[in-house]
């Protein structure tokens, strides 16, 4: 029997300073006698524990980038609880007993919690279904060709019907890759001024308003990644006002930068879907806003530091900051967002997407907490990041908000 | 009244125009003619940058402009030390950084870089720390090509004031059409820039100075200087052009197209030349062709380059 | 700014000119095969009227050029901003002429190191000799003058200032002291 309590927290918009015991994993009740190890929450408000509903973990196969280890710690110093990482590894997670490998080893680790999503496909190439009942039972909690793009549409309803039967969701990375070519950030005037081949807005928006159409066709479950045009998330609203079963999220990346950062040259800036116009990052925040856009990702996508210092057309695509989304998400949309609905999209949402029960902080709920100290200020410094990926758009810039408690299952597995 | 002898801070790097006043941009082509003189002299060097060492890095392969970079800094007594880096030292997992790092070691006092992708050069000379010229990044930029074909048309016109410049072409993929949409509007001359629509992006129209046309009749029409651009044949491949027969059916630059410019308006092509396919064989050995004075004037601007970048205190 | 002292007058140049432009005939024995070359800025406008007072004494034509020495400083690294380069124009064969090169102050030496230099690169003159209108001192490398105007001794905190009327509107050499530098 473990027990822990931590003392002197508040409720997200309660002033009462109260205490919290949990034990064996789950939460025993409020402003009980302490037991068990105590910590002072130090005035902090306490959550449940983040979920990342889409992370690139790198294990097996790419862990000079990172590894479930710094992955891990790294989304519990982000205040997250639960981490899906995404199967494009090498090799790709697309087969029972890799996903078993991963739990088992993330388990060890007393981090964050490892959901590992799985592939759609046999090696995410697109034309076979994977053994999607098999991997399942492994414990796969998604399945997805995330990394690459679903090219086959009959391939990609079939496997939608058939996740849909084992209650799973799917999620696709929406861009059509021939309008989308070899372009390396937003087509339109910034790219053309910087002579870099440009990925144009209508690679995302048809590639959604197809999947959107296979969605109608079937009836199955289908969740939009990292949506980042204003059209794409015009016709998701449309889709769901026709009620279709269709749920999507959005990167702060998105919201925070636009396609004017590619003026460095920096391939910090190079990710998938590329950043794009204040339009659209203006478009994505009324979607939060108004609910069209279901939950928050980070595409937490580190990348070796010489990998990012290559030229444009070289470096590899992604950004890594899962340790610094609330500190982001608070600092810039906080006022815009309230508490409420932030911390919702970024529990709660995710565990609706991917169809698990709503993480709470009552009796008997899984003992998975973040305490947050939203008034302190610090300032952003990569080389204190547990990713691997030391590197930051942000490095120097002042946040506001930050975990100072991660809980996964009653133990710490971060602590600021 | 005695003349301003100096221009104020020189700019660190060229690897685009964003740094460069329309004056210093003047006094750099002013001392392009002082530099043609050198050239014009039995013994064709002066000792201006006598002790420092310029490296030619060039990651992607063109023997034309390093040999002009090259010989320009030879003959301003700069050392050269001439580094060729193609597919291999990539595929090897050298990041350009440490590429550049190791030259920079060998106590390099300036880059002159090339390299296949855009924006490339500034990273050189975020690495670096020493002063870079852009000999061609990409599709991004190409100055020292800009600057002599505004030296070009300066000789002819004695100003770009006023001019009209018709560029036609593969304009998506022409480092040398953004560097003049750049460079020559800044010295009070229009671009019109054209070629197919698969070739000619619309976003482009948003430079300033800058028209957009289709039709090359009236991208020519009233022109002072007209320049066909190189027509990579690989472009086909990427489904571009039909073929390279309607390309040059349509746009290829010829002496019935050339008729619609202004009279003594002079044709300009960066080479190397596809003869007969973006410019006709008439036209490119005509009176009014000034090829040949470009590649010339080359080493004469790329000479004042240096001496703007490399000469004075840091 | 106004001078501590006048050095030469409108009327001392001009004899000071006429006095070289004898000597010059004297040591060449006439004037055949002589060419001028003024140092930029103040040299050309000399220059050319030390020509025409040998044209006057001799009858023949005297060619004259001009040179801009800039490329060939020795503290082009170390200057603060570039120098605008000017032209350099000798539209004369160098080959068996006697070339006098003419600038306004001779000081350290080093402008006509760099000048002897730069027109060694145009050609090869048979002799080349000097003429300034002031000699202020201070040398730092082996070189003197043929001919001078006047023989000044300076401060190196003094700044011998000549002007003429083609760049300066009047003929003048004055003597000022150098602005204290400001620490």
């Amino acid at each position: 029997m473990t027990s822990l309590t931590i003392t002197h927290i508040k409720r997200p918009g309660a002033d009462r300073l109260e205490s919290v015991t949990t034990e064996n994993g789950v939460i025993k009740g409020w402003n009980l006698p302490p037991e068990g190890e105590v910590l002072d929450g130090r005035g902090g408000t306490v959550a449940p524990a983040f979920i990342e509903p889409h992370a690139h973990l790198r294990e097996p196969g790419q862990t000079q980038k990172e590894d479930l280890a710094s992955g891990l710690a790294a989304a519990a110093a982000g205040g997250y609880g639960t981490v899906v990482s995404m199967p494009n590894t090498s090799p790709v997670v697309d087969d029972p007993a890799t996903v078993r490998a991963l739990i088992e080893k993330a388990e060890g680790l007393g981090l964050a919690r490892l959901r590992p999503a799985a592939a759609l496909t046999r090696g995410q190439e697109g034309e076979h279904l994977a053994e999607l009942a098999s991997l399942k039972e492994a414990g796969a909690v998604m399945f997805t060709d995330d990394g690459r793009t679903n090219e086959n549409a009959r391939v990609l309803r079939l496997g939608l019907e058939y996740a849909h039967s084992l209650g799973r969701v799917v999620s696709v990375h929406a861009e059509d890759a021939s309008l989308r070519a070899d372009g390396v950030m937003n087509e339109g005037p910034v790219s053309e001024a910087l002579g870099l081949p440009g990925n144009p807005a209508a690679a995302e928006a048809a590639r959604v308003a197809r999947d959107l159409e296979i969605v109608a066709q079937t009836g199955a479950r289908l969740h939009i990644q990292h949506l980042s045009t204003a059209r794409a998330l015009e016709l998701v609203r449309a889709a769901k006002a026709r009620g279709l079963p269709v749920t999507c999220e959005v990167c702060p990346h998105h919201l925070l930068l636009t396609d004017e950062a590619l003026r460095s040259f920096d391939a910090l800036y190079k990710v998938a879907p590329p950043l794009r116009t204040q339009a659209d990052a203006d478009a994505l925040l009324a979607g939060l806003l108004d609910g069209t856009v279901d939950c928050l990702a980070t595409d937490h996508a580190p990348h070796t530091r010489a990998e990012k210092e290559r030229d444009l057309l070289e470096a590899p695509f992604g950004i890594a900051y899962i340790e610094l989304a609330f500190p982001l998400m608070w600092t810039h949309f906080g006022e815009r967002l309230g508490l409420t609905r932030l911390l919702d999209l970024m529990t709660a949402a995710p565990a609706r997407v991917l169809g698990w029960p709503v993480p709470t902080l009552e009796p008997g709920a899984p003992a998975d907490l973040v305490v947050l100290d939203l008034e302190a200020e610090r300032e952003v410094d990569p080389r204190t990041f547990l990713s691997k990926a030391k590197f930051s758009p942000w490095a120097g810039e002042t946040l506001r908000g930050w975990p100072t408690l991660t809980v996964v299952g009653g133990r710490v597995a971060f602590r600021g | 009244m005695t003349a301003p002898t100096t221009l104020g801070a020189r700019p660190r790097h060229l690897l685009d125009f964003a740094d460069w006043t329309p004056e210093r941009l003047t006094a750099l082509l002013d001392n392009a003619d002082t530099m043609n003189q050198v050239l014009d002299r039995p013994v064709r060097k002066v000792p201006a940058l006598q002790g420092l060492t310029v490296c030619t890095a060039f990651f992607e392969n063109s023997t034309r402009t390093r040999v002009s970079f090259e010989l320009a800094a030879r003959r301003m007594s700069a050392d050269v030390v001439s580094f060729a880096a193609g597919a291999s030292s990539l595929s090897k997992g050298e990041s350009l950084r440490d590429t550049v790092e190791v030259l920079t070691a060998y106590k390099v006092d300036a880059y002159v870089v090339r390299h296949p992708a855009s924006g490339a050069a500034h990273l050189v000379a975020r690495y670096s720390g020493k002063p870079v010229i852009n000999a061609g990044d990409g599709r991004r930029a190409h100055p020292t090509q800009a600057l002599l074909d505004a030296y070009t048309i300066r000789q002819e016109f004695g100003s770009l004031e006023g001019l009209t410049v018709a560029i036609i072409g593969d304009i998506r993929h022409s480092r040398v059409a953004r560097s003049n949409a750049e460079l020559l509007p800044k010295l009070g001359a229009r671009v019109r820039l054209c070629g197919p629509a698969t070739l000619l992006p619309a976003d482009l129209a948003a430079l300033p100075g800058v028209t957009l046309t289709t039709d090359p009749r009236e991208a020519v029409r009233g022109a002072h200087a007209v320049m066909a651009l190189r027509l990579q044949q690989e472009r086909m491949a990427g489904g571009y052009l039909a073929s390279l027969q309607e390309y040059a059916d349509h746009y290829q630059v010829s002496g019935a197209l050339l008729r619609e410019a202004e009279a003594g308006a002079i044709v300009l092509h960066p080479g190397p030349m596809n003869r007969d396919l973006e410019l006709s064989s008439d036209v490119a050995d005509g009176e009014q062709s000034r090829i040949l004075r470009q590649v010339e004037n080359g080493q004469a601007v790329r000479m004042s380059v240096l001496y703007h970048l490399l000469v004075g205190r840091e | 700014m106004t001078p501590k002292a006048t050095i030469l007058s409108a009327d001392e140049v001009r004899r000071a000119l006429t006095r070289i432009a004898h000597e010059i005939v004297e040591r060449n024995k006439g004037a055949e095969h002589l060419a001028l070359i003024g140092i930029h800025t103040r040299g050309i406008p000399l220059a050319t009227r030390l020509a025409r007072k040998l044209e006057e004494l001799e009858g023949v034509t005297i060619p004259t050029g001009q040179l801009d020495i800039t490329l060939y400083r020795d503290d082009l690294s170390e200057v603060a901003h570039q120098p605008i380069l000017r032209e350099t124009r000798v539209p004369f064969d160098l080959a068996r002429r006697r070339v006098v090169l003419v600038d306004d102050v001779l000081y350290t030496g080093r402008t006509v190191r760099s000048a002897l230099d730069a027109l060694i690169d145009l050609g090869r003159p048979e002799a080349i000799q000097l003429a300034v209108l002031v000699d202020r001192g201070h040398r730092e490398l082996p070189i003197r003058a043929d001919y001078v105007g006047k023989n000044l001794p300076t401060a190196r905190t003094e700044l011998v200032k000549v002007k003429l009327a083609e760049t300066d509107g009047v003929d003048v050499v004055e003597l000022h002291d150098l602005p204290e530098e400001r620490p």
